[in-house]
């Protein structure tokens, strides 16, 4: 089984959020960057098959600052290649990016063909696009999103579950190859401790793929007028004090309410 | 002929799904707004009674094809794409719903037309659209204008009030063809029922729900405490169940439950649009979060900026307290 994992940074919205000065885009500078959440989960899912199923689990991410730390972690989780793709911009321009990465997976000898394609369902950024279903697309596989499980692999197919809503889920047959968005692997991603992923630093080497084309930086037919902090109509009034203080500012609350 | 605005409805176990309503609303104000006709098109098979309900569109195409039966994304974007290009629409709104991820960014690729995903808003002015989109985990907005059409845009759930896109009116409904491959890649095998849950979460007065901001699953014993000294039943985030620290029928947001109890008292949750449009309509939103700018302090009617683990315990105790 040849599975590939298509990888991605974002940033870390635990952290504080700075618009730049241009109005338009976050200050790149000020953020701290992450392995986007579904994309983690990508990973562990493949993982998963490869126990499964035995075969090869490729790790692939536009480049980032951080990002060796994103492809060390995968290598000490068990990824066998960890590449690194370089001349992709990130950020905002989610349709550029991914015609960018399926143009390198097709220029990267031994990259192609594989068995699935596995990438975060969604990420925080995807103004414009998903990069599951555009990756598909460009290279002419068929895809589903919302995955959280897989549940068979025979005769050139997958079984996968999907998630609706309400807790309704569907099971869906695709035919491989194929893309999958995950949304969650059947189990959390598993931890990894700090002194293997040192250990992988050693002994592993991050392969690096130019892309055929630089990212352009621009979005395609949309142009972004500002960026600001959420404007609403009501915010939280907000309580203070001493937990023991808010506890019973809280209670009063409820009391008022009849729901003590 | 008048330029048209799109609004692509989506239909969940035969009804016509109330966030469909919410962008026809929006579909007919900008429809108005621009001198543009509203037409509702509804993919599927055999559903031409459903059209009866959209009379808030001028218009409704019935793309009827027995592969439209089934939630296949590349099924529906293809049939849709086909639409498109005979017709020329300005416009195409799609609902942003797990069923339908994915649908308008392989259209926006078919037609190679702009597709922008978590839309709560859209206007049209001087023959520009603009739309509000919602990233970051609702952290910021991003005001975008479209330079070239069809613009495609995923709306997020909430963007009207799905009563305002209702309508008694009985719309011009035309039934179209389309042409799909006779082999799909990807098959619907089945629909798979929710988890049976223990108790009906939307039925419950009062909720606590948890957040990754609980950090660990001995810490949930903090939380049920508190939910059980309310009175309340616990609930939580998509990480927190994604752990394994809640069961799946406790989940609240878009892939769970909706629920609208008395109170909905929020711990560590950051207020992902994801989660807060399962939560947005309780009666009483209370939430507590380290981060001052955490978002779902934009929903809440009531925030603490405080440790979770702290202030619960004191909470338990003052409402133990309370109720003697
Ligand atoms: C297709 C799709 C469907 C989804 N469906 C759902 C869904 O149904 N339900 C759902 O919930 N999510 C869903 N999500 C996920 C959603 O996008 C968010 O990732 C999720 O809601 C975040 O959960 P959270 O707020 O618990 O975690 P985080 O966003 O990580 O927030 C944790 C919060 O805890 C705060 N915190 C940390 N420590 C403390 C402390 N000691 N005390 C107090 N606060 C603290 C932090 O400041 C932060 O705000 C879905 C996502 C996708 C892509
Ligand atoms: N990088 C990680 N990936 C997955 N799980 C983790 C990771 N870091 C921590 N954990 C889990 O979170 C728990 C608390 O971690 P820590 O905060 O590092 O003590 C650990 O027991 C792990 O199970």
């Amino acid at each position: 089984m040849n599975l590939l994992v298509l990888m991605r940074m974002v940033p870390d919205v635990v952290e504080e959020l700075e618009i730049a000065p241009d109005g338009k885009s976050l200050d790149r500078e000020a953020l701290r960057l992450i392995a986007s959440e579904s994309d983690d989960h990508a990973l562990e899912e493949a993982l998963l098959l490869k126990e499964r199923y035995g075969g090869k689990v490729t790790v692939v991410v536009p480049d980032a600052p951080e990002v060796g730390d994103l492809l060390y972690t995968a290598a000490a989780k068990g990824a066998d290649r960890v590449i690194r793709l370089r001349g992709i911009k990130t950020g905002l321009g989610v349709a550029a990016l991914a015609r960018s990465c399926a143009a390198a997976l097709q220029a990267t000898p031994g990259l192609l063909p594989v068995n699935l394609i596995l990438t975060g369902t969604q990420a925080i950024e995807d103004l414009d696009g998903l990069v599951a279903p555009l990756v598909a697309h460009h290279l002419g596989l068929p895809y589903i999103g919302v995955v959280t499980a897989v549940t068979e692999i025979a005769d050139g197919k997958a079984s996968v579950v999907k998630e609706f809503q309400a807790g309704y889920r569907g099971e869906f047959q695709i035919a491989l190859p194929a893309v999958l968005g995950v949304q969650s692997a059947e189990k959390p991603p598993r931890y990894v401790p700090v002194a293997k992923v040192r250990a992988a630093m050693k002994s592993v080497k991050i392969e690096e793929c130019e892309v055929p084309q630089p990212t352009p930086a621009a979005l395609e037919g949309i142009e972004v007028l500002a960026m600001s902090k959420p404007e609403v109509a009501g915010r939280a009034a907000m309580l203070e004090g001493s937990p023991e203080e808010v506890a019973g500012k809280l209670c009063d609350l409820l009391a008022e309410r009849g729901l003590l | 002929m008048a330029a048209s605005i799109w609004v692509v409805v989506e239909q969940w176990q035969g009804q016509i799904t109330d966030i469909s309503f919410e962008a026809l609303a929006l579909g007919r104000e900008v429809a108005d707004t621009s001198k543009a006709t509203l037409e509702a098109v509804l993919p599927g098979h055999q559903c031409a009674a459903l059209a009866e309900q959209l009379g808030c569109a001028d218009s409704v195409l019935c793309a009827d094809h027995p592969a439209l039966a089934e939630p296949v994304p590349e099924t529906h974007a293809a049939a849709l794409a086909e639409l498109a290009r005979q017709r020329q629409p300005r416009a195409i709104l799609i609902p942003v719903t797990n069923t339908a991820m994915g649908v308008s960014t392989l259209l926006g690729a078919l037609l190679d037309a702009p597709a922008v995903n978590f839309a709560i808003d859209l206007k049209a002015t001087d023959g520009t659209l603009e739309a509000r989109c919602v990233l970051y985990g609702g952290k910021v907005e991003t005001r975008v204008r479209f330079s070239k059409q069809p613009a495609i845009i995923g709306l997020w759930p909430g963007a009207r009030p799905a009563d305002q896109g209702r309508s008694d009116r009985k719309p011009a409904v035309e039934q179209v063809q389309v042409s799909l491959p006779s082999e799909a890649r990807v098959r619907l095998k089945r629909y798979i029922e929710p988890e049976a849950g223990e108790v009906d979460l939307t039925r419950e007065d009062i909720l606590v729900a948890v957040g990754r901001g609980i950090q660990s699953k001995d810490n949930m014993e903090l939380a049920e405490e508190l939910a059980r000294a309310l009175g309340g039943e616990l609930c939580g985030s998509r990480p927190v169940v994604d752990q394994g620290w809640l069961p799946l029928s406790r989940q609240i947001g878009k892939s769970g439950l909706t629920v609208k109890p008395k109170l909905y008292l929020a711990l560590g949750i950051s207020g992902a649009p994801e989660h807060v449009e399962g939560m947005k309509n309780s009666g009483l939103i209370v939430a507590v979060n380290t981060d001052p700018q955490a978002p779902i302090f934009n929903v809440a009617h009531y925030g603490v900026v405080a440790d979770a683990l702290e202030l619960v315990p004191a909470l338990t105790e003052a409402v133990r307290a309370r109720k003697g």
